[in-house]
């Protein structure tokens, strides 16, 4: 994120000082503001979401689900088929995307990442945490239904038409996501293991 | 139906609970203050990423990216009207929706552009957003390859539904 956030504020500075565009240090100014006043809008619904989802752990829902989602989830996430918890919270957090309550899933799938942070212990992401942060970032949604409304609003003759088009492209974006994932793991690890093993040639006799 | 979907699921589930003996509204009210305490640690990854959206666009690196994107954009078979939406698609959820709605006005909602940005809309995320709502709440500093993969997700997505929009 630090060389994303360096480059973004490169590119605009060049960008700005070649078209001679007004005042940037406003437009940073209001970035900032909007995103308090997103927060201040998200907090209703993370609050309320989050209480929901106490509740339907209260109820015995949130083990239930886990049950029938964790011959799938249990593949993709070794760890939370250990952890009840965890799995709990990731078939939470699914099951909201599926139905499309992204509010609702956020929670959910922050908890899951937690515990799993709370299990490795180390601020290094792992690879569970990339594959659940990939598919919560390509969306699985059955029903767009914010589309679907801003379609119907501006006279469309079927507003809901696009759906199996938006589900092949969103399996097709969720299986590239997973499988860049694990391609990127592999290229990763050979990295770190070619520095560690540098490391250890560095000082053969373990004394550093 | 969608309407009452909401509102059907927190009464359907707050029964349930209720008819299992729990304190229902004892764990709302300790659910709510676990989301309060999670906007906290929000807010900041937040602040910093919309302060650099905001950069972007009204530095106009946005329309240079634009131009400068346009023959790699013809390569995967998008309409280069759709180019700024897939710029602005993985940094900002309330952008991407007021410029897809742009899209669809200017060209109609059942054209091919219009089709295909409600597509693009609904079939990927506020990859950045997402990003760093979840690492930030989870303390992570390394995202190792978290970043590249979903955006090679995104980057699928956005090809596939310009494919989609002209078959389906």
């Amino acid at each position: 994120m630090s060389w994303i956030w360096v480059g973004m504020l490169g590119l605009s500075l060049l960008c700005g000082s070649l078209n001679g565009a007004g005042d940037l240090g406003r437009a940073a100014m209001e970035g900032a503001g909007k995103a308090v006043s997103l927060c201040v809008s998200l907090t209703g619904s993370l609050c309320l979401w989050s209480g929901f989802a106490a509740v339907l752990e209260r109820a015995g829902l949130q083990a239930a689900l886990a049950r029938l989602l964790s011959p799938v989830l249990g593949r993709l996430y070794p760890s939370a088929r250990r952890d009840p918890l965890t799995m709990g919270a990731l078939s939470g957090n699914v099951t909201a995307n599926l139905l499309g309550l992204g509010s609702a899933a956020t929670p959910l799938g922050i908890e899951a990442v937690r515990r799993m942070q709370r299990l490795a212990g180390s601020d290094t992401a792992t690879d569970e945490m990339c594959r659940l942060v990939v598919m919560n970032t390509a969306s699985i949604q059955l029903l767009p239904s914010t589309v679907a409304a801003l379609r119907a609003s501006l006279g469309s003759a079927s507003p809901f038409d696009i759906l199996p088009a938006v589900w092949v492209t969103s399996v097709l974006s969720v299986s590239a996501g997973l499988l860049a994932a694990w391609g990127l793991q592999d290229c990763c690890e050979k990295n770190e293991k070619r520095r560690t093993q540098n490391e250890k040639l560095r000082c053969p006799c373990g004394t550093k | 139906m969608t309407a009452y979907l909401i509102p059907a699921l927190l009464l359907a589930v707050s029964g349930l609970a209720l008819g299992r003996g729990a304190n229902v509204y004892d764990a709302l009210l300790e659910g709510g203050r676990r989301g309060l305490e999670l906007v906290k640690t929000i807010l900041p990854a937040l602040v910093m990423l919309l302060t650099a959206v905001e950069l972007l666009r009204a530095s106009g690196a946005m329309e240079a990216l634009t131009c400068f994107l346009r023959p790699a954009a013809a390569w995967l078979g998008l309409p280069p009207e759709t180019l700024p939406l897939v710029l602005i698609r993985p940094l900002s959820g309330s952008a991407a929706l007021a410029l897809g709605a742009e899209l669809m006005a200017a060209h109609g909602p059942d054209s091919l552009i219009g089709r295909t940005a409600a597509i693009m809309l609904g079939s990927t995320e506020t990859t950045f957003y997402t990003i760093s709502v979840y690492f930030a709440a989870a303390g992570v500093k390394k995202t190792r390859y978290a970043i590249p993969a979903a955006l090679i997700a995104d980057l699928t997505g956005f090809a596939a539904a310009a494919l989609t929009a002209r078959l389906l």
